[in-house]
């Protein structure tokens, strides 16, 4: 039985882009699986951690076709850093009996790319990140991917249960359609709290790094332009060697 | 005294020159130990490349564990070297890879991660540029040992001669980090070309172009930069998605960006705007761009960047 698993670990209402793909291909493997059976055997459980809004997203999600989301809520969370998201994370999806994570391969708005890593550490699952593709063979178990990265192409497997996470160009993700955005108002959405997971040491207080300033940076000085009067790229060149540029 | 322990990066029998940069970092705080992790006699040409940097011991362990196991073998190992050698702080390079390795030893040595700093000061203070570069943010790991990955070229490297003493360590994994098999690697092919992430000058084109990307390689190779994309360019598929600068695409902080016929949405703007100096050419003269430019040519970009180029190619003769 494969259960897909997403971690949504973003903090925002709306469903991040990039999370988007991680559900979309967990639905194009638990969809196959489930073709034909009457009761499905294959579910898909999405998990975040976020504020109460967050649930907005989750509707999202489970309107594309997951069968039912968990969102951890905690005012406790504020300010937590990828080490104490992932251990939440981590605690939910333990108790899951799942046997695939899902995830985006980072936030767009935060510096979320070390989440599966983390996960899979504390997991003790296999990691299978940066998936340009993945193939899910649930006869034995074992999930496959090609990790996509400025590296180059690396293609790795893993017996269940692994942390996968996606890269953009993966897929084409699904608009919800009327009837599944109806279908979704009905799918359950537990909320947890910290203490309900047995954790303490989370949330700003317990941070293990702290932020002692952030600036603007300062607006660009206003720079030169020019009209192009058949000299352009001359001026242009004139004063790169101003700048000692060439 | 106090060292920091670096991750050396290396392909093709070539040591990266995030070392050299690393290196240059650790030294600021201590003296810097080089972990070399690396295939069953692979290290020995490895070793002989890191005496150009700050460099006082090298930590050498031969594995072809590592090649099969990747991430979970290599964060495993420093996870334990750190434990033995208690350094000071951990740096390591921001790639895929690097980002990755480094969160795994976090978890494993319960330790505080700074990820994508672009300087790290003898009090090991980190600065990150973030949101774009719209704020620079200091900060300090408070918890554990620091562990801090470094973005290519943030900091220019240290040319020195070195004589580092070297120890061979003994590798043994565990099974959990050995439950991912690779089975084949396909290296990215190189161009001639400076890593977009990691040139001095990085020349990008976008919808200007109308899909003709000749004039901006060719002004890339005269002033032996790299070649980047608007998203518009790379959406249109005129040019690789590996070459996107912008929100969802790479992050650039050359000493000089030439942005040509390129608006400068947001999007892009997230994606460069902490360079050195930039430089735009654009036709529509209200085009956002020009409020970042410290230089830009109101024109056809077909006429200025092959005029600009030949300027270039005069200027190397003289």
């Amino acid at each position: 039985m494969v259960n897909g698993l997403l971690d949504r670990a973003g903090v925002d209402a709306v469903l991040n882009d990039l999370d988007e793909y991680a559900i979309e291909e967990a639905l194009r493997i638990v969809e196959p699986l489930n073709e034909g059976l009457e009761t499905p055997q294959h579910t898909i459980t999405l998990i975040s951690m976020g504020p109460d809004r967050a649930t907005e997203a989750l509707r999202k999600g489970l309107s594309m076709g997951a069968d039912d989301a968990i969102l951890i809520s905690d005012p406790s969370l504020a300010g937590s850093d990828a080490l104490a998201t992932s251990k939440v994370l981590a605690e939910v999806i333990k108790s899951g009996g799942f046997d695939l994570v899902f995830c985006g391969t980072e936030s767009t708005d935060a510096r979320m790319s070390v989440i599966p890593a983390m996960l899979a550490e504390r997991l003790g699952w296999a990691q299978l990140s940066f998936a340009g593709s993945v193939t899910v063979d649930p006869a034995s178990s074992r999930v496959e991917i090609a990790r996509m990265t400025d590296a180059g192409v690396e293609t790795m497997s893993a017996n269940f249960p692994a942390v996968v996470s996606v890269i953009e160009k993966i897929n084409e993700p699904r608009y919800p359609s009327f009837k599944g955005i109806m279908a979704a108002k009905k799918k359950p959405i537990e909320t947890k709290t910290v203490g309900d997971l047995g954790l303490s040491d989370v949330g700003l207080a317990s941070a293990w790094s702290v932020v002692d300033d952030a600036t603007a940076r300062p607006p660009r000085a206003k720079g030169i332009k020019v009209e192009d009067a058949g000299d352009g790229g001359t001026k242009l060149v004139e004063f790169l060697a101003e700048k000692r540029l060439v | 005294m106090s060292s920091v322990l670096i991750l050396v990066d290396y392909a093709d029998g070539k040591v990266a020159k995030t070392a050299g940069e690393l290196a240059t970092l650790a030294k600021r705080v201590g003296s810097v130990s080089a972990l070399l992790l690396c295939k069953a006699g692979e290290s020995g040409p490895l070793i002989e490349q890191l005496k150009s940097a700050p460099i006082d011991s090298v930590i050498v362990g031969e594995s072809d564990l590592f090649a099969t196991h990747g991430i979970a073998a290599l964060a495993e190992v420093t996870a334990n070297v750190m434990s033995e050698k208690s350094p000071q702080a951990l740096l390591i390079s921001s790639s895929a890879r690097g980002k990755e390795i480094a969160a795994r030893v976090a978890v494993r040595t319960n330790s505080g991660l700074i990820t994508d700093a672009i300087d790290f000061s003898n009090s090991m203070i980190a600065t990150q540029s973030v949101f774009g570069g719209s704020f620079t943010v200091h900060s300090r790991v408070s918890h554990g040992t620091p562990i801090v990955t470094v973005r290519p070229s943030a900091v220019e490297a240290e040319a020195v001669t070195s004589s580092p003493s070297v120890e061979n360590i003994s590798i043994s994994l565990s099974p959990t980090s050995q439950l991912t098999t690779i089975t084949s690697v396909q290296p990215a092919v190189k161009g001639g070309r400076p890593e977009l992430t990691e040139a001095k000058i990085v020349v990008s084109g976008g919808r200007g172009t109308n899909g003709d990307f000749a004039p901006i390689e060719a002004f890339a190779d005269s002033l032996g930069g790299a070649v980047g994309a608007s998203r518009a360019a790379t959406d249109a598929g005129w040019y690789p998605h590996t070459h996107q600068v912008g929100q969802t695409g790479k992050t650039v902080s050359p000493q000089l960006y030439i942005a040509c016929g390129i608006s400068g949405a947001i999007q892009h703007r997230a994606g460069m705007q902490t360079s050195k100096t930039i430089v735009a050419i654009n036709k529509d003269p209200e085009a956002p761009i020009f409020d970042l430019a410290d230089f830009g040519v109101v024109g056809d970009l077909f006429a200025v960047v092959p005029q600009a180029q030949a300027a270039v190619a005069a200027k190397k003769q003289s």
